[in-house]
């Protein structure tokens, strides 16, 4: 057995094998690998008992799941509707820009995953944008320049007034 | 630790009574000494996205530093959401209610030496009060606190959360002693009913009514029967479930828990957004002592009356929010809402009686059942009794968690404790309500802010989330971006939602690109209408609310779109033309620098200019220039 099919094996065994666990499995698979692969959602959905197309009509309704790698670090641009009135979306189309990659995919080199969340609930801050669950407040295109260089090159300073998400 | 240790340990935690309860309050009190100062960070995570759990950790060191002698070390708490998250990181000194707001870590050295060591004020860090530029001294002083009641908020910025102590130290847990102990569990449902208490989820159904209606299920169907938590806060701009959750879990737990006696439910089930980590943190360690001290799981307080309950993450789905699509997301399977005709008190989570309130909904519970459904009718106006917690954001200076009796103006909050537009000027319209709500225009300030006063203006109350807007902000563009979330957040099962929503969309689109003819209002009207009237649920039946409402009070807006291709706010992309004013421009040019196809030309320290041919207008000029000389028509 491989070792994500042992880690996935052990972690499902802590909930009770009926289709109410689904989710909340489906939901740590992701947490350990950024995404569902499809050997993961077979495993998922003979533990709890419910049929693969079942298991993907789930994964596929929910908007948090995703069934592709993610790139190394990701971005996820709030667009709550404080933060649409404050230009979350241009913020949005500058970092497509930037990274040539648009939202919801992942850069060629896997460096990069661009998404949207619809509020995180820190609209005081607006516009917030989160990057490796690291909240920008009061982000703009130049700020999160400095962002991106920073995680191109590491050695240089980190962001001022950034904090746990 | 072996597990009879283990056993050992809960059992000399465990509250068998009433009196247990008031004696470890008791002990707890006693061991405070009441000027002991008390450094309290908040840990929101408006807070915390601006960096205080820095502060507080350099407080802890400047603390340590410091070697004050230990008979006056000072505690440092820190706490949930305090509310005032645009002036964050948020630290209070206690018990002098001293109010340090946007405090970096290399402030820390300087508070403990002056205040706490000196017993001075660090001025700097004082509010400013923007009116008069007075600075203030006390938290309670402050506009912002000061118009405000806070009852459900009432121990958010003082407890520390994941501390449940200091819960029970602030009378936490007295209602559930209370009511296991004295009272019937149809007394606790009168009391209920008397307070008149409806539900802060959005529809404002009221709560008692809701629970005799599952009593009476109850009598049909027998149990089991259960009761959730709806943490699902899926509107965006509303915060206020978050705080709740955060700062004060156990007064939601507690709630819960009086839910359950009163219906005699043995099983609950707390539905909390994964996006919200630190609330379903706290909400996991309340759950974790309360069962510790016997105040969740089998045989409460020794009155034999059993109840557990866990926390089901959402997996962002904003219809999930929807009562019976989120019994069918617990349930494991795609959240689709289905018709109620037969109602979720009747057949809720895996077709039992079920009663589902939010997050506020609860928290209030505790405070009717220890004072008194009549103490809480009081509070508010009849029929919207009790008090609202509104998150308050956009176009407002002061940006936070705001709670108020229910019926007073709208002006009194976003202008008296919001401190109204930046910049002065009134402001364009307060959205109330989310995705559902509607946009109540400047004229109708004094609009009493209860359930039905916002119904009547076309509005509605929703979760509580107030977005301000002013003259820079596009009707078309806020109804538009309400039916791009609506039509991307419909589960797709009824064809009215599923291409309603995106007809409405694309007519919407056409105007924000200067296209489309006043018929299309017509058709939108029509539209509206028929999907009111038809939708499944209510994500689709309350969909058009923004568009009609905004239509009703901003008809000339929509109509300079559609008959002369102006965006008057400046907003809508295709009919705007960016410029730079000669006069203002220094020529720093960090503008041309940012801009991202390099239509910004000009020699250093001179007037830069704009090709128009070129620009993308993506605004980044405007949103970089500090010298406001981007202008935008």
């Amino acid at each position: 057995m491989s070792d994500n099919a042992l880690y996935i094996d052990e972690m499902m065994d802590q909930y009770p094998a009926k289709p109410e666990s689904l989710i909340v499995i489906l939901q740590e698979i992701q947490n350990k690998y950024g995404f569902i692969s499809g050997d993961a959602m077979r495993l998922a959905s003979e533990h709890v008992h419910v049929p693969l197309t079942q298991a993907y009509a789930v994964a596929t309704f929910y908007q948090s799941f995703r069934l592709d790698p993610v790139g190394e670090h990701e971005i996820k641009v709030c667009l709550g509707t404080a933060c649409h009135l404050k230009g979350g979306q241009r913020l949005v189309e500058d970092l497509e820009r930037r990274l040539h990659v648009e939202s919801g995919g992942t850069t060629e080199d896997m460096r990069f995953t661009l998404n949207t969340v619809n509020c995180v609930g820190a609209c005081a801050l607006a516009p917030v944008v989160s990057v490796d669950n690291q909240y920008h407040p009061n982000a703009t295109a130049k700020k999160m320049e400095k962002v991106l260089k920073s995680l191109t090159d590491p050695s240089l300073e980190e962001m001022e007034g950034t904090g746990n998400a | 630790m072996h597990d009879h240790a283990l056993a050992e340990q809960s059992d000399a935690l465990r509250l068998r009574s009433l009196d247990d309860l008031n004696r470890l309050r008791k002990q707890i009190l006693d061991k405070r000494d009441p000027d002991q100062p008390e450094i309290v960070v908040c840990h929101g995570t408006g807070c915390l996205a601006n960096g205080s759990a820095d502060v507080s950790a350099a407080i802890r060191s400047a603390l340590d530093a410091s070697g004050i002698e230990a008979k006056v070390v000072p505690g440092i708490k820190t706490t949930g959401c305090q509310g005032f998250c645009s002036h964050g990181p948020l630290v209070v000194i206690r018990p002098r209610g001293i109010f340090y707001q946007k405090v970096k870590p290399k402030d820390a050295k300087e508070i403990i030496e002056k205040t706490i060591v000196q017993g001075d004020v660090v001025k700097r860090l004082l509010y400013k009060n923007p009116t008069d530029g007075e600075k203030i001294l006390h938290e309670q002083d402050i506009p912002f606190y000061k118009r405000q009641t806070r009852v459900v908020l009432h121990n958010i910025g003082k407890i520390d959360p994941t501390d449940i102590s200091d819960t029970i130290a602030s009378g936490g847990y007295q209602a559930l002693a209370k009511a296991l102990t004295t009272m019937t569990p149809e007394q606790v449902v009168q009391e209920i009913e008397t307070s008149g208490l409806r539900g802060r989820g959005g529809a404002g159904f009221p709560t008692g009514r809701k629970w005799r209606s599952a009593l009476t299920a109850i009598e049909k169907k027998g149990r089991p029967v259960y009761v959730v938590v709806n943490g699902d806060e899926g509107d965006p701009g509303a915060f206020m479930d978050r705080t709740i959750m955060e700062g004060d879990p156990h007064a939601v737990l507690e709630g819960l828990i009086l839910g359950a006696y009163a219906l005699g439910a043995n099983q609950g089930y707390l539905y909390v957004r994964a996006e919200y980590p630190l609330a379903i943190k706290h909400l996991t360690i309340a759950m974790e002592q309360a069962r510790a001290y016997g105040l969740l799981g089998d045989n409460i307080l020794n009155s034999g009356f059993s109840f557990d309950a866990r926390i089901n993450r959402g997996a962002g789905a904003f219809v999930c929010g929807e009562s019976t699509a989120l019994f069918t997301s617990i349930e494991g399977n795609p959240g689709n809402p289905r018709p109620k005709y037969v109602r979720s008190v009747e057949e809720g989570l895996w077709g039992r009686p079920t009663v589902l309130n939010n997050v506020e909904t609860w928290a209030n519970i505790p405070l009717i059942v220890n004072k008194g459904g009549d103490w809480y009718a009081k509070i508010g106006v009849p029929h919207s009794t009790g008090t609202k917690v509104f998150s308050l954001v956009g176009k407002v200076n002061n940006v936070g968690l705001v709670e108020v009796p229910m019926g007073v103006p709208l002006s009194t909050i976003v202008e008296d404790i919001g401190g109204g537009v930046p910049g002065g000027a009134p402001f364009k319209a307060v959205q109330t309500g989310g995705p559902s709500g509607g946009c109540i225009p400047y004229e109708l300030k004094d609009t009493p802010v209860d359930f039905d006063s916002l119904t009547k203006a076309g509005s509605m109350m929703g979760s509580g989330a107030m977005i301000v807007m002013d003259n820079r902000d596009c009707v078309v563009d806020v109804g538009r971006y309400f039916l791009r979330f609506l039509e991307e957040e419909s589960c797709g099962k009824c064809m009215p939602c599923r291409l309603g929503l995106s007809r409405m969309r694309e007519i919407l689109d056409n105007f924000s690109e200067g296209k489309g003819s006043e018929k299309d209002i017509e058709d939108l009207l029509s539209l509206s209408k028929a999907i009111q009237d038809s939708a499944l649920c209510a994500l689709g039946s309350s969909a058009p609310n923004p568009v009609l409402t905004t239509l009703k009070y901003f008809k000339d807006e929509y109509l300079a779109h559609v008959t002369r291709q102006k965006c008057p706010a400046g907003v809508c992309k295709n009919l705007i033309t960016y410029s730079i004013d000669p006069e203002l421009c220094t020529g720093c040019t960090s503008c041309a620098k940012q801009c991202p196809v390099g239509c910004i030309e000009g020699e250093k320290k001179k007037p830069h200019a704009i090709d128009t041919g070129l620009c993308i207008r993506c605004g980044i000029c405007m949103d970089t220039c500090k010298f406001n000389a981007v202008n935008v028509i």
